[in-house]
Order: C-alpha cells, then structure tokens, then sequence
C-alpha cells in the first residue's frame, strides 16, 4: 500500500487551517512540522508526560497520542495562541514568570494549556483540586509548588479575590 | 510518525462493521490511548487499524424506557464523570471513571475501549462487573448482548467476533436503583498510574437500614480478569449491616480471589489489599446507603 493522505481542515488558535496530512502523523507531528507550532514539545510521545498538551474544542489533549486526520473539524489552541496581538503575555504567563513557576520550561506549555482549561472553567479550586487537575503533567525542575501558585494566583485574580 | 499500514475511518457502525469485514488484520481504534502507545511500543507496530473514533452517535448516556442507563461506548472517562445522569444514578462508575490515568487520559480514553482491551486492571471494569453491565455487539448479522462476565474471556481477551464493534454498555434498573457503591483504586501514585488492585462494591439495605439485602463486590487486578466475590457476597446477604458482617465477608474474599505475584506487588500484598479495600469500600458503601457504620 502507498502513502495514505487525508484533507483535514481544522482552526489552530483561531486561524482556519487546511493540510493533507499523512495519515501516520500525530497532531503534534501536524502541528510542528506543517505549522510550526513548536511550542508543543514531543517528550515521553506515548500520553505520560504532558508535555505536547493542547486544547482541543476546549479540552485538554495530549497531541502525541492524538491522530492528526482526527483533527478535521476540530478548533485547536496551543501555547502560542495565548499572546495577545501584541506579542505580550497572558496574566497567567507573567504569573508563570513571577512566581518562578519555569525553570527550563520544557514543561510549561502543556502545564500552561492544562491551566487554561481550569482557569477558563471559572470554578474556584482548592490547592488540591488544583494538583489533581494539573497532575497529568511532568516537570523535572520545579517541584510543581511554584506552578500551583501562578495558577492559584491567576485563579484567585480573575475571580476577584486575588 | 506511526508506524501502520493504514487506517480506514469509519462514517457509521455499518461501515465500521464493513471496514472490518474488508480488512479483517485490522484492530479497531476508539481513543487510541491504548491503540497507539503500543504501536509506539512496538507490539503493534505495522498494523491496520479502523478508525471508530469519529462516531459520535456512540458518544454519551441515556436512559431507556425500561430505566436501563445506555453508556455509548466511545463516551470518554471524564464526560461520564461529568453526565447528570451518571451523577445521579451511578456516581461510582463516575468515581471509577475519575481514577484513569491523568486529565488528558480521561479525556480521549473511552469506557469501550476500557473493556475491550480486556486488561484486569481497567479502573472502570470492576464497577460495571459489579453492576451486572451488559455489553452490546453490533455485528455484520446481529447485535448480541452479553453480561460483562462471559465477555472477558481470559487475560487481555474478550469475546469480540470477527468484524464485531463494542457499541454500548447497558446498566440494568436493578443494578442501581437503592443501590449505594464506592470504588477504591489502590496503586503508587495518586495519577498516571495503573491499578495495584481495584475493589468495587455496591449494596442494597434493608428498608429499616439494618440489613444487607444484597452486596456486590468486584476486583480488578486480583485475578487474570475482572471477577466477582460471589462467596463472599453470599455470606453477606441478608446479614446485618454492622462491622462483624463486613468482617465476615473481608475473610471471604480470599474464597473468590486469585491474585498473583508481579514486579508491581507481591501476591501477599494484594491479598491484604483485597480484604482491606473490601472492608473500606463496604464501609463506606453502607454508610452510603443510609446504613449506620
């Protein structure tokens, strides 16, 4: 059998998108290398570390064990898409920065992905309920403590009760 | 890249039924979470696949006439967590639903892909084995129901025929009405981690809250498939609902049980694990239920 291709037309952070992708590739695959998006990072690529997180339809997904034909339709968002027109910082971002949630940020687009869902749900969580929500993520660096506190914070801010 | 052959993507259940008829190498891939980690691996590497993953007719919960709750089997862990009508008549398949893997996990993987694979420690195959689920088959001549007990077959095999597709799982009315469960997952890790053993129980209650009228009990991890503690269920039934009663029926769990010795934990351990979630599990079941504990 030759090489197998699908047309997928899909919405990346807001802009309509049309490939024929191979029908091999993972979402980061399509999301990397046709519209280099590298801040979706490949590390573990079998659903384990989180690094390659994304929103899909508003849901978090890892893209690596994610095919790309499954797309089609689909509005995705990626760390990239959360910069405003400016090029500047999302509150959760900066929050990131101040609080020293990034050590060698490997990790934190997925972690920042992950957040947006919790953040974008608009529920207040506990600590714990945090921890349990951004669980699906590794980081080496930072002990997670910091990266619970710029979500906490962020949280707490676009509640109002920061 | 994946390593496969190729993939047709199915647009119905007939077609999937067709596309697997056409191709009958290929596996069928719901969520991929399993699918694809072990094409990653290796083991399934070069290997054709159908795609049901876009069938959205066999997403989500309703309740049929007759009270039976229809889960479509592509319904992802975390939207049956989230169903109201889960919520409201089976929280502890939600609660089982919520233990799988990660976030992320529980959005793509699905409750038929959960039983498919066949896999012992499946969180949510223990709670439907103690709600007597039934597992619905559409195939190219019929749709065959079976009760989730003959469909595990033998470790990672279930009984799926040739070009036959999961395509719902029924709750009977009985299995949750008065019906009060909890599951407890015992693994290493709080996320990400497959279960050491798993223990489901759901009970009825006398209508004065003083008796068992009936117990379920099912372990996962605690033999080569999903299974039933139907001894120690027996010795339960029409007893009180009091410490000695759940005393009596943690000692025979070790009737029903088959647990062994893996690089995750030793026999021994499971065993202790069996009895000691069985009481925790019962407990709090009964608490559940309007029972005094």
């Amino acid at each position: 059998m030759g090489k197998q291709y699908k047309l997928v037309k899909c919405t990346v952070n807001g802009v309509p998108r049309e490939t024929m992708v191979d029908v091999r590739a993972s979402l980061t695959d399509l999301l990397r290398d046709d519209y280099r998006l590298t801040g979706v990072k490949k590390g573990c690529e079998v659903g384990e570390c989180g690094a390659c997180n994304v929103l899909i339809d508003g849901e978090c997904f890892n893209s690596c064990i994610y095919l790309a034909i499954w797309a089609d339709g689909k509005h995705i968002r990626t760390v990239e898409g959360l910069q405003s027109p400016d090029g500047g910082l999302s509150d959760l971002q900066q929050a990131f920065i101040d609080e020293g949630a990034v050590q060698c940020g490997f990790c934190t687009p997925g972690v920042l992905m992950s957040a947006v869902e919790v953040l974008e749900s608009g529920k207040e969580y506990t600590r714990e309920e945090l921890r349990r929500e951004l669980s699906g993520h590794l980081c080496r660096c930072t002990g997670y403590e910091n990266i619970l506190n710029a979500v906490e914070k962020t949280m707490k801010k676009r509640l109002g009760k920061g | 890249m994946y390593d496969m052959k190729a993939i047709y993507e199915a647009q119905s259940v007939p077609h999937a039924i067709q596309l697997l008829q056409e191709h009958p190498q290929a596996k069928v891939i719901a969520g991929g979470s399993d699918v694809l980690v072990q094409i990653r691996e290796g083991r399934l590497a070069g290997c054709e696949l159908v795609s049901i993953y876009g069938l959205d007719e066999l997403r989500g919960v309703t309740m049929e006439t007759d009270g039976t709750l229809r889960i479509g089997s592509l319904t992802s862990f975390s939207h049956l967590t989230r169903d109201p009508l889960i919520q409201q008549y089976l929280p502890v398949l939600g609660q089982a639903a919520d233990q799988v893997g990660s976030p992320q996990i529980r959005n793509i993987g699905t409750i038929g892909g959960n039983t498919c694979n066949g896999v012992t420690s499946a969180d949510t195959a223990s709670t439907l084995h103690a709600l007597d689920a039934v597992i619905e088959l559409t195939g190219p001549e019929e749709i065959r129901r079976l009760p989730i007990h003959d469909f595990y077959l033998k470790a990672g095999v279930v009984d799926l025929k040739p070009a036959e597709v999961q395509t719902g799982i029924l709750i009977p009315r009985e299995s949750y009405e008065n019906c009060h469960g909890e599951y407890i997952k015992y693994s290493m890790r709080n996320a990400l981690d497959i279960a050491t053993l798993g223990c489901s129980v759901n009970v009825v209650l006398s209508e004065d809250k003083e008796t068992y009228e009936r117990i379920r009990i099912a372990f996962g991890v605690a033999g080569p498939v999903p299974l039933r503690a139907t001894t120690a269920e027996e010795q339960g039934r029409g007893k009180p609902a009091n410490e000695e009663t759940v005393e009596a029926v943690a000692q025979w769990v070790l009737a029903d049980i088959n647990p062994r010795d893996s690089w995750r934990a030793s026999k021994g351990f499971r065993v202790h694990l069996a009895q000691e979630l069985t009481r925790r599990a019962l407990r709090k079941a009964t608490k559940r239920a309007g029972g005094a504990m």
